[in-house]
C-alpha cells in the first residue's frame, strides 16, 4: 500500500509534448512500473501522434475514454496551466498534480474556486497537488513528477514537503540509513494550492503501510501549524518535523511565492514551537531528519 | 514587484478611486512648479521611495506656501531616508510627489490581500487608519474587519456595506465607500496585485472619500500580462546585486552574513542558510541556482556573491536530481577558477552522479573543502572563517 498512486495507477501527460514534459516523462516511464503506467498524452495539436510509444490524445477527456486513466501530470507553461488544471478536473479524474513553476496566483484563486464550486454543485472531486511542485513517488512502483527516482527505496516512511530539494534531501537521508519511504509528496511552493500538510498527514495516517512520517515546512502561511494542530489530536504515528527559514528576514520572498513571511505566526520558530508542543519531534538541524526519525521506531 | 505612491495612485484613479490631485517631481524646481500648477494655499511634500513609514522618517512635510515648497523639496530629495523597512543605512529619496493638502476629518484602512487559508480575496478595513496595521491587529483586533470574496462572483454589495458600516463611515458617505472598496477590489484582481493598500482612507470634511496613500505589490508571475505595471518598475529601489541575478535568472537576497551560499532549490537554499546559522554563523545571501543551472548561472552567481565585501567563505550544497553533480563540479571549478576565488570553499554534494562530481573537485587542484552532510558542510566553512 501507498497513499495517491501505485503501481496500478494510470496516468495522462498534460503537455508531454514540451520540453520538461518529453523529459520528465521518459524518465517516469524508466522507473518500476513506468511503462504499464504512463498510457496517454494530451496535445490538441498532435492529437492521433505517440511520443515514447505513449499515445497523444486531443483532450484529457478522450485520453481517459480511450485508457481509463484517473490521474494527470501537468507539465503546460505557467499561462494555460490553470486552464489545464481545470480540464483534468471537468473530465472528473481522481488526481492531477501540477508540476509546473511561476502560474499566477490570480489564477490559481480562480480555477481552485471553480474546483471547490463543482464539488459543491454535487461534482466528482478532483484532487489537486501543487502546483510548483516536484510531485509525488511511491518507490519501486511509480514516479509521477521531477524527483530523481533512484535515491528512494521501498519501505515503510512518509515523507511530506512543500519543497523538491529538501524532500530528496530527507528521502536519501532515509535510505542511507535503511530505512525506505512508503510515499514522497512534494506539495510545492505557492501561496495557492491543492493538497496541504494536513491532507498528506491524514493520508499517511490510514496508511497500513506507513509508520512514520517526516513532515517539511517552510516560512509563511498557516498550513503547518494546522496540521501540527490536526496531528495532535489525531495521528497515531511518530512525526519528525523541521521548518526551514528560520534565518529568513520578514517581507523578503525566499523563491518560493509562499515562502513570505507576512504576519508574525508564519515565522520558521512560530511554526516549530506548534510542531513541537503537538508532539512532533522537531530539528533545527536539517542534516538529523533521517536519525532523529529512525530513533522513534 | 512594487512601485511608488504616485504610480500607485494613477492605477487607483484609473479604477475609478478618488485621490488627492499631484504631480510628481525629480527637481526642486519641479517641484515649486507643481505647487503652482496645483494652485491652492496648502500642498503636501511627499517621499517617493518603495518602503513604508515616511512620515515618521521625516519624509512627508506640509507646505504652507511656496517658499515652504522649495524648502522641504531640498530636505527631503536626496536625503537617506530611513523607516522601519528600510533598514539602518536609509533609502536615498529621487522622487518627490508634491499634492494638494487634505482637509482630513477622519482616517480609515483598508486593504486587499489573497488569503491562503480560505483561498479567497480578504478585504479588510479597519477605522484606525493612518496607523501601522500590525500594530493595530495585534493590540485591538477587533477594530479589524474582514470579508472573503469569492473570485468567482466579486464584491457583494453587502460586503462592502459590511465594512464600510463597520468602520464607522458617517451615514451619509456610505455610498461613497461601499463604491471605493468596489472599485478597489477590482483593480486588485484587474493588475494582478498582491497587495492593494489604502492607508489612510481619508473622509474629508466635505464627506468625501479619497485615497491619500498607496501601497501595492505585484504578483511577478504574472507581470508577462501587465505591461502597464512593469513600466512602473523603478531599478534605483531595487538591490542592484538582486537585479543582476534575475538577468541569469537567479533567485539572489542579500543578507547581513559572511557565508556566501549557493543551492538548487528554495527550500534547501533557506535550510542551509538555517544551518549555517546553527554552527555559529550568519549567511551572507540567499542563492537559489534552480533547477537547470549550468556553468555560465554558476559562474555568474559566484560572481554576484563575491561583490558582496562582507563574504569571507562560500558554501555550495547541491542535491543533484535532474541536475547532475558532475555539471555544477564543473561549474565550481570553472566559476572558481574564473572569478580567481580567494575564500575558503566548501561544497557539499549528493545525488546523481555525486562520485564523478566529488573526482572533478578533487582533481581540480584547487583548495576545495569537500563536507558529505550539511552539518559538516557548515561546521567545515564557519571554521574556516573564523
Amino acid at each position: 500500500m501507498s497513499i495517491l498512486i501505485n503501481k496500478d495507477t494510470r496516468i495522462i501527460t498534460q503537455g508531454i509534448t514540451g520540453k520538461t514534459g518529453q523529459f520528465h516523462t521518459e524518465k517516469c516511464i524508466e522507473y518500476a512500473n513506468g511503462k504499464n503506467c504512463f498510457v496517454a498524452g494530451v496535445n490538441p495539436k498532435k492529437a492521433g501522434e505517440k511520443i515514447f510509444d505513449v499515445p497523444i490524445f486531443a483532450t484529457v477527456k478522450e485520453a481517459k475514454q480511450a485508457t481509463g486513466a484517473t490521474v494527470s501530470v501537468i507539465y503546460v507553461p505557467p499561462a494555460g496551466a490553470a486552464d489545464a488544471i481545470w480540464e483534468a478536473c471537468e473530465a472528473d479524474l481522481d488526481l492531477a498534480i501540477c508540476i509546473t513553476e511561476g502560474i499566477p496566483v490570480r489564477d490559481m484563486l480562480i480555477v481552485r474556486n471553480k474546483m471547490k464550486q463543482k464539488v459543491a454543485k454535487g461534482g466528482k472531486e478532483t484532487l489537486l497537488l501543487g502546483p510548483n511542485c516536484p510531485g509525488l513517488i511511491t518507490p519501486d512502483e511509480v514516479k509521477i513528477g521531477i524527483m530523481p527516482g533512484h535515491i528512494h527505496r521501498k519501505g515503510r516512511i512518509g515523507v511530506v514537503s512543500r519543497s523538491g530539494t529538501l524532500t530528496y534531501e530527507a528521502v536519501a537521508q532515509l535510505t542511507e540509513i535503511g530505512l525506505g519511504q512508503s510515499s514522497a509528496v512534494g506539495i510545492g511552493g505557492d501561496p495557492i494550492n491543492g493538497l496541504k500538510h494536513i491532507d498528506v498527514m491524514k493520508m499517511f495516517n490510514d496508511d497500513p503501510d506507513t509508520d512514520a512520517v517526516i513532515m517539511i515546512g517552510e516560512i509563511g502561511g498557516p498550513d503547518e501549524a494546522d496540521a501540527a494542530r490536526w496531528c495532535k489530536d489525531n495521528m497515531k504515528k511518530p512525526i519528525v518535523g523541521f521548518i526551514a527559514g528560520v534565518t529568513a528576514p520578514a517581507g523578503k520572498r525566499m523563491g518560493h511565492a509562499g515562502a513570505l513571511i507576512s504576519g508574525g505566526a508564519d515565522t520558521a520558530d512560530a511554526k516549530l514551537a506548534i510542531m513541537e508542543e503537538c508532539g512532533f519531534k522537531i530539528t533545527r538541524d536539517p542534516s538529523v531528519m533521517g536519525k532523529l526519525l529512525k530513533s522513534l521506531l | 514587484m512594487k512601485i511608488h505612491e504616485y504610480q500607485g495612485k494613477e492605477i487607483l484613479r484609473k479604477f475609478g478611486v478618488a485621490t488627492p490631485r499631484g504631480i510628481p517631481c525629480f527637481s526642486v524646481d519641479e517641484a515649486v512648479k507643481a505647487a503652482e500648477t496645483l494652485g491652492g494655499k496648502v500642498w503636501v511634500v511627499k517621499a517617493q521611495i518603495h518602503a513604508g513609514g515616511r512620515g515618521k522618517g521625516g519624509g512627508v512635510k506640509l507646505a504652507r506656501s511656496l517658499d515652504e515648497v522649495r524648502q522641504h523639496a531640498s530636505g527631503i530629495l536626496g536625503m537617506q531616508l530611513k523607516t522601519h523597512q528600510t533598514g539602518p543605512e536609509g533609502q536615498k529619496v529621487r522622487r518627490l510627489l508634491i499634492e494638494d493638502g487634505a482637509d482630513i476629518k477622519k482616517e480609515y484602512y483598508v486593504a486587499c490581500l489573497t488569503d491562503r487559508a480560505t483561498q479567497k480575496v480578504a478585504m479588510m478595513a479597519s477605522s484606525e487608519g493612518g496607523m501601522d496595521i500590525e500594530e493595530v491587529a495585534h493590540k485591538t483586533p477587533e477594530k479589524i474587519i474582514k470579508v472573503f470574496i469569492d473570485p468567482l462572483v466579486g464584491i457583494s454589495d453587502a460586503q462592502a456595506l459590511e465594512l464600510a458600516k463597520g468602520i464607522g463611515v458617517p451615514e451619509t458617505s456610505i455610498p461613497q465607500a461601499v463604491d471605493t472598496f468596489k472599485k478597489l477590489y477590482t483593480c486588485y484582481m484587474e493588475t494582478d496585485a498582491s497587495l492593494a493598500e489604502i492607508n489612510p482612507l481619508i473622509l474629508e470634511g466635505n464627506g468625501n472619500i479619497k485615497a491619500l496613500d498607496a501601497k501595492f505589490n505585484f504578483d511577478s508571475n504574472a507581470l508577462y500580462r501587465q505591461p502597464e505595471i512593469v513600466a512602473c518598475r523603478d531599478l534605483d529601489e531595487e538591490d542592484p546585486d538582486e537585479i543582476e541575478a534575475s538577468k541569469f535568472d537567479l533567485a539572489y537576497i542579500s543578507l547581513d552574513g559572511n557565508i556566501g551560499c549557493l543551492v538548487n532549490g528554495a527550500g534547501l537554499a533557506m535550510a542551509t542558510m538555517d544551518t549555517i546559522k546553527l554552527f555559529g554563523a550568519e549567511p551572507a545571501n540567499f542563492l537559489d541556482v534552480g533547477g537547470g543551472a549550468t556553468t555560465e548561472k554558476v559562474t555568474e552567481a559566484f560572481k554576484i556573491m563575491l561583490r558582496n565585501p562582507k563574504v569571507k567563505g562560500i558554501l555550495v550544497n547541491i542535491f543533484g536530481g535532474i541536475m547532475k553533480c558532475d555539471t555544477i563540479a564543473t561549474g565550481v571549478v570553472t566559476a572558481a577558477k574564473e572569478t580567481h576565488l580567494s575564500v575558503p570553499l566548501v561544497v557539499r554534494m549528493k545525488g546523481t552522479n555525486e562520485d564523478l562530481g566529488k573526482k572533478i573537485l578533487a582533481e581540480s587542484g584547487l583548495p576545495i573543502i569537500a563536507a558529505d552532510t550539511m552539518a559538516e558542510a557548515a561546521t567545515k566553512i564557519v571554521a574556516a572563517v573564523k
